[in-house]
C-alpha cells in the first residue's frame, strides 16, 4: 500500500499544483514543494524501518510488496516490490525533487503551475520504474517519464529546446520501443515453454532460452538502458539535453533518469539474461570503460559550463555501467554508491549552473572568471562539488569509484587499470572547471549578489550528504548488495570459479 | 413467417440506419430546418446502437448468403455508427448550424455508415461490392460537398476517379476468384481451398492480388496511396475524419473476414506481398509526413503509417491478431476522430453560403501548422485534447495507442514477424518528430503567436463540440489506463471468427 502511495502523492501532487495555480498563482511551487516533502518523509521512514532489517546478512533482500490484476489478458498485474537498491533510489528521486523544486523557485515564472506539474510526474515515473516489478509495468513507468521531461525541456529550456528536446524523446523512446519488443519476446518466449502469459518479473525469470535467443533479446534490453545511462555510442542525446533543460531538468536528468538505465541493467540485464550477459559482459565492460574516458576527455574540451558537467556524467555513469557488469559484492555495492553520489554531487553541479545562469545570463565559462571575489560563498562550493567530481577521499563519489576498481580488478585488470586513467582526467577537468570560472581576476567586471538562503540550504545539505556518503557509507552498501545475493547468484559464482 | 423474424432482428442496425435515411429525407421534404433534421440523424444513430445488443444473445446469424451477423460483424457496426455519431456532431457548426441548409449531408452520412455496417457483415462478394460502392458514392458527395471551393471539389474529382478505378479491379478480382472456385461465399472458398490438393491456381492468385489492390486503394497502403494527402487536404475536416475512420476500419474489418474465412492466408506469395506493402507503408509514410507543414497532410500520411502498423498485426492470422487489429482500430478511430475534430473546431467551416461562393465560406480549415502556433497558451484545453489524440498516434503510455501498438507488436511477435516488427519500431521512431512539431508548436510562446501574420480569426466551439472532443479525450485515457474492460468485450468478438 505504501509503495502505491510513493507514486501516486506524486501523481496528486502534480495535478494539484497545475490546478492551485489558475486559482491562486504563485501556490504551485508550495504545493510541489510540500509533495516531494512528503515523499522524502515517506521515504526516509521506509529507509528507518528496514535498516536494521538490511544489515542483517541473511535478509532476502524484498521489503515491500503489491499485486493486483491490471490486464488479465496478459497476464499483467500492478506488481510493485521493494529492496534496499529501489529504496534507496526512491530516497534519492524524493531528495534530487526537493532540490529540483528548490532551484526552480524563482528561476520558473511562466506557467509554474504546468511546469510543477511534469516534474512531479516525471519524479512518479521514476520512482514508478524504481518499484515495478512487471515488465509491462516497468515500460509503462518507463515511457511514461519521458513525456513530461519532454514539456520540460521543450517549454522551459535554453537557446536549442527545440532540437535538444525532439533529440532526447527520440533516442529514448525509439530504444524503448526496442526493449518491448524484446520484453514480449520475451514473454512469448516463456509462453512457449510454459503455457504461462505473464510479465511478472519472478516468473520470467529463469526463463530456459536457447543462446542466441537469449543473446538477441538482451541486446534489446541493453540498448534501451544503454541509451539512458548513457553508455558511448548511444550518448550523444545527453549533452545537448541537459544543457538546454532548465536547472530543474538537468538535476532530475542527471540525477534520477540516468539512473533508470543503470537500474535497468542491474535489475533486468544481468538477473534475467544470466547467461548472455556472462558472455557480454567483456563487451559492455569495455564500452563502460571507453565511456569514462571519453566522457572524462569531452568534458575538458568544454566552454559551457552545464555541458562540462553533461559530459563527466558520462564519465561517472560508465564506472556504473563497469561495476555492474564486474557483478561482484564489491563493485555492485560500488555501482549502486557511485549512482547515489553521481546524483547528489552532480545534481549540485548543475544547480550552481543554474545559479550562475539566473544571475548572469551564460553559462560560457570564458565569460566568468574571477568570481570567487564576488561570490565567495557560491565558489566555495563550486568548488567543493568540483573536488567530490573527481573523487576526493572523503566523499561519496571516492567511495564508489574505490570500490568499484576493486570489483573490476578481480574480473579485469586491464579494464581496471584503463579506468583508473580516468582519475586524472577527472582532475584535470574539475580543477579547469573552478579556475576557469572562479580563480583570476573579475576582468568583466561582474557585480552578482551571493547565495540567498534558500539556495545555501539547498547546497549545504548536498554538501553534508556528500560528506556522509565518504565518511559513513555502510547504510547505502548495506542495502546494494542483497541484489547481488538474491536471484541471480548464478553469475556470481561463475564469476567466483573463473577466478578460482 | 416465423423464421424471417431473427433475421430482421439480428439486421435490425442496419435496418434502422436505411429507415433513418429515409426518415431524414422525408422530414427533410416536409420541413425544411436543420435542428430536427440533426436530432432525428443522431436519434437514427442511437437507436441504431442499442439495437446491437438485441442480437447479440444470438452466437451468430447467417442471413442469408449475404450477411453475417456476429459478434465481429456487430462489434464493427458498433464502432461505425459511434464514429458517424461523432462526425454528424462535428459536421453541425461546421456547415453553419442554425442557419444552414444541409440535410442531405446527414442523409449521405446515415448512407455511408450504412455501406460501412454491410461491408463489415458481409460474407460474400455481392455484399462486398454493395456495401463498397454505397460508402463510396456517400463519399464522392461528401467530399465535394462545398461544391463551390476549389479544394473539396478537385479532392472530391480525384476521390471519384480511383475509387471507381479500384472498385473495378477489386470486381475483376472477384471474377478471376470466382471463375476458378465457381462461388462468391468467403466461407465456401475457404473450405474448398482447406481440401487437400485444392490451391488457388493462377486465376485465382490473380484475382485475390486484384483484389488485396482493390482494397489496398481504400486502405491507403502504400503503392495505391498517392490519393490520400490530397483528398484529406481538400475534404472539409469532418468528412475526412469520417475518410480516416469508418471507411479505412469498415475496409480493413472486411478484409480481415475474407482472409480468415476465405483462407487466403494460406498463400504465401500473397501474405509475402502483404508484410512488404506493411514495410514500405510504415516507411514511406512516416518519412513522407516528415515533409509537411500542413496537418490535415500530416494525418493523411500519418494514417497511411498506421495502417500499415495495423497490417503488422493483420499478419499473424490467428485470433490474437483479430483482438490486435479490433483494440487498434478502436484506437485509431477515438484518436483520429478527436484530431480532425479538434481541427473541425479550429475551422471556420462551410456557412451556408453555397450559392455565390463567397460570403461566409473559408478558402481552407486552419490546417496550417502556423494555425496552431501557442494553442497551448490561449485554448489549454483544445490543445490538451490535440495533444492527447497526437501522442496517442505516436502511441505513448497513458492512452489508447500504447495499448494498441503494444497489441499489435505482441501479435506480431507472437507470430515472429521479426521485419514488419522491426518496420514498426523504425516507422514510430521516425513518426515522433512530427507529431513533437506540432506539439512544438503549440507550445510555443504566445507572444510569437500573435505576430504571426497568417492569424487570422478562428472559429469557437460550440459546446456540444467541447462536450464531444472532451469525452473523445477521456475514452482515450480511460481505455488506455484500464484496457482490460475493451479487452473482454474484443474476446467474446473474436473466438468464432476463425
Amino acid at each position: 500500500m505504501i509503495l502505491t502511495a510513493l507514486i501516486f502523492i506524486l501523481v496528486a501532487g502534480g495535478l494539484l499544483s497545475w490546478m492551485a495555480d489558475r486559482w491562486h498563482p504563485g501556490a504551485a511551487k508550495w504545493l510541489a514543494l510540500a509533495t516531494v516533502g512528503v515523499e522524502l518523509v515517506l521515504a526516509i521512514w521506509l529507509w528507518l524501518q528496514s535498516a536494521s532489517a538490511m544489515a542483517l546478512p541473511a535478509h532476502v533482500g524484498w521489503l515491500g510488496e503489491i499485486r493486483a490484476e491490471w490486464i488479465p489478458r496478459f497476464g499483467v498485474s500492478f506488481h510493485l516490490a521493494m529492496d534496499g537498491i529501489s529504496l534507496i533510489l526512491v530516497v534519492l528521486t524524493a531528495f534530487l525533487g526537493m532540490v529540483s523544486v528548490a532551484c526552480s523557485w524563482t528561476e520558473i515564472q511562466e506557467r509554474a503551475g504546468f511546469f510543477y506539474f511534469n516534474l512531479l510526474w516525471t519524479l512518479a515515473g521514476a520512482v514508478g520504474v524504481f518499484l515495478a516489478l512487471d515488465l509491462f509495468l516497468f515500460f509503462f513507468f518507463w515511457e511514461l517519464m519521458l513525456v513530461p521531461m519532454y514539456f520540460m525541456i521543450a517549454i522551459w529550456g535554453h537557446e536549442k529546446r527545440l532540437y535538444a528536446s525532439i533529440k532526447f524523446f527520440i533516442f529514448v523512446e525509439g530504444s524503448g520501443l526496442l526493449m518491448l519488443v524484446a520484453i514480449l519476446a520475451l514473454v512469448f518466449v516463456h509462453y512457449r515453454s510454459t503455457g504461462v502469459l505473464t510479465f511478472d518479473y519472478f516468473e520470467l525469470l529463469n526463463t530456459a532460452m536457447s543462446p542466441s535467443t537469449e543473446l538477441w533479446i538482451m541486446l534489446g534490453f541493453f540498448i534501451a538502458f544503454a541509451v539512458k545511462t548513457p553508455i558511448v555510442p548511444f550518448h550523444s542525446w545527453l549533452p545537448d539535453a541537459h544543457t538546454e533543460a532548465p536547472t530543474a531538468g538537468s538535476v532530475i536528468l542527471a540525477g534520477v533518469l540516468l539512473k533508470t538505465g543503470a537500474y535497468g541493467l542491474l535489475r533486468f540485464v544481468v538477473p534475467l539474461f544470466p547467461e548472455a550477459a556472462g558472455y557480454f559482459a567483456p563487451v559492455a565492460m569495455a564500452l563502460g570503460a571507453a565511456g569514462v574516458l571519453y566522457g572524462a576527455f569531452l568534458a575538458f574540451a568544454q566552454t559551457d559550463f552545464k555541458r562540462l558537467v553533461a559530459y563527466t556524467s558520462v564519465s561517472h555513469l560508465g564506472f556504473v555501467v563497469l561495476g555492474i557488469f564486474a557483478w561482484n559484492p564489491w563493485s555492485l555495492g560500488g555501482a549502486v554508491m557511485q549512482m547515489i553520489a553521481h546524483g547528489i554531487s552532480t545534481g549540485a553541479l548543475f544547480v550552481i549552473a543554474g545559479i550562475l545562469q539566473e544571475r548572469t545570463h551564460t553559462r560560457d565559462m570564458r565569460r566568468f572568471e574571477g568570481l570567487w571575489s564576488v561570490m565567495p560563498r557560491l565558489a566555495a562550493m563550486g568548488l567543493f562539488f568540483a573536488i567530490a567530481a573527481l573523487g576526493l577521499p572523503g566523499m561519496g563519489n571516492f567511495v564508489g569509484e574505490f570500490l568499484i576498481l576493486m570489483g573490476l580488478y578481480r574480473a579485469s585488470s586491464v579494464l581496471a587499470s584503463v579506468a583508473a586513467v580516468a582519475f586524472v582526467a577527472s582532475v584535470v577537468y574539475a580543477l579547469a572547471l573552478v579556475q576557469k570560472t572562479f580563480h583570476g581576476e573579475n576582468t568583466h567586471g561582474w557585480q552578482l549578489h551571493d547565495l540567498s538562503g534558500r539556495e545555501m540550504a539547498t547546497l549545504y545539505s548536498m554538501a553534508a550528504i556528500t560528506l556522509w556518503l565518504g565518511l559513513y557509507p555502510q547504510p547505502v552498501l548495506d542495502a546494494a548488495p542483497n541484489t547481488a545475493n538474491s536471484p541471480p547468484a548464478i553469475v556470481v559464482s561463475q564469476h567466483q570459479a573463473n577466478m578460482e | 413467417m416465423n423464421s424471417i423474424y431473427p433475421d430482421l432482428i439480428a439486421l435490425s442496425p442496419l435496418i434502422l440506419l436505411a429507415v433513418s435515411a429515409v426518415v431524414v429525407m422525408l422530414a427533410a421534404a416536409f420541413y425544411r430546418n436543420p435542428r430536427p433534421v440533426i436530432m432525428l440523424t443522431l436519434l437514427g444513430l442511437i437507436l441504431s446502437f442499442t439495437s446491437l445488443f438485441l442480437p447479440q444473445s444470438i452466437a451468430s446469424r447467417q442471413v442469408t448468403a449475404l450477411l453475417v451477423l456476429d459478434h465481429y460483424a456487430l462489434f464493427f457496426i458498433g464502432l461505425i455508427v459511434v464514429a458517424t455519431f461523432v462526425v454528424a456532431v462535428l459536421c453541425y457548426r461546421y456547415f453553419g448550424g442554425n442557419e444552414s441548409r444541409h440535410e442531405a449531408l446527414y442523409i449521405l452520412l446515415l448512407l455511408a455508415a450504412l455501406g460501412g455496417g454491410v461491408l463489415v457483415a458481409s460474407s460474400h462478394f455481392a455484399s462486398f461490392l454493395l456495401g463498397l460502392e454505397l460508402l463510396s458514392i456517400s463519399l464522392f458527395a461528401l467530399i465535394a460537398y462545398p461544391r463551390f471551393t476549389e479544394r473539396p471539389l478537385e479532392a472530391g474529382i480525384k476521390y471519384l476517379i480511383l475509387a471507381g478505378f479500384s472498385s473495378g479491379l477489386l470486381l475483376f478480382g472477384m471474377a478471376l476468384v470466382y471463375a476458378q472456385l465457381g462461388t462468391m461465399q468467403f466461407a465456401k472458398i475457404g473450405t474448398m481451398l482447406t481440401a487437400p490438393d485444392q490451391a488457388l491456381e493462377l486465376y485465382g492468385l490473380a484475382g485475390l492480388a486484384l483484389i488485396v489492390t482493390g482494397v489496398g486503394f481504400k486502405l491507403a497502403l502504400v503503392p495505391f496511396h498517392m490519393w490520400t494527402p490530397d483528398v484529406y487536404e481538400g475534404a472539409p475536416a469532418p468528412i475526412t475524419a469520417f475518410i480516416a475512420t469508418v471507411s479505412k476500419g469498415a475496409m480493413l474489418a472486411l478484409l480481415l473476414r475474407y482472409f480468415l474465412m476465405a483462407g487466403a492466408y494460406q498463400s504465401h506469395q500473397i501474405t509475402f506481398a502483404l508484410s512488404l506493402v506493411a514495410v514500405t507503408s510504415i516507411l514511406v509514410g512516416n518519412l513522407l509526413a516528415l515533409l509537411q507543414d500542413n496537418i490535415k497532410r500530416i494525418l493523411a500520411y500519418s494514417s497511411i503509417a498506421q495502417l500499415g502498423y495495423l497490417l503488422v498485426g493483420f499478419l499473424a492470422f490467428d485470433p490474437l491478431a483479430i483482438e490486435a487489429v479490433a483494440y487498434f482500430l478502436t484506437a485509431y478511430f477515438v484518436t483520429m476522430l478527436g484530431a480532425f475534430g479538434v481541427v473541425t473546431v479550429r475551422s471556420g467551416g462551410f456557412n451556408g453560403g453555397d450559392n455565390d461562393g463567397s460570403g461566409g465560406v473559408a478558402e481552407r480549415d486552419s490546417d496550417r501548422l502556423a494555425d496552431y502556433a501557442g494553442l497551448f497558451w490561449h485554448r489549454p484545453w483544445l490543445a490538451g485534447v490535440f495533444t492527447a489524440m497526437l501522442l496517442s498516434l505516436a502511441g505513448i503510455p497513458l492512452t489508447m495507442g500504447f495499448i494498441g501498438k503494444f497489441y499489435i507488436l505482441a501479435a506480431g511477435v507472437e507470430a515472429s514477424l521479426w521485419i514488419p516488427v522491426i518496420a514498426l519500431v523504425i516507422g514510430s521512431t521516425i513518426g515522433l518528430f512530427y507529431y513533437l512539431r506540432i506539439i512544438a508548436v503549440m507550445c510555443a510562446p504566445g507572444s510569437q503567436a500573435i505576430t504571426e501574420p497568417t492569424m487570422r480569426p478562428v472559429a469557437s466551439p460550440s459546446l456540444v463540440e467541447s462536450v464531444m472532443l472532451a469525452a473523445l479525450a477521456l475514452l482515450l485515457i480511460w481505455l488506455g489506463v484500464f484496457p482490460a474492460q475493451l479487452i473482454d468485450v474484443l474476446e467474446g468478438t473474436v473466438v468464432n471468427l476463425s
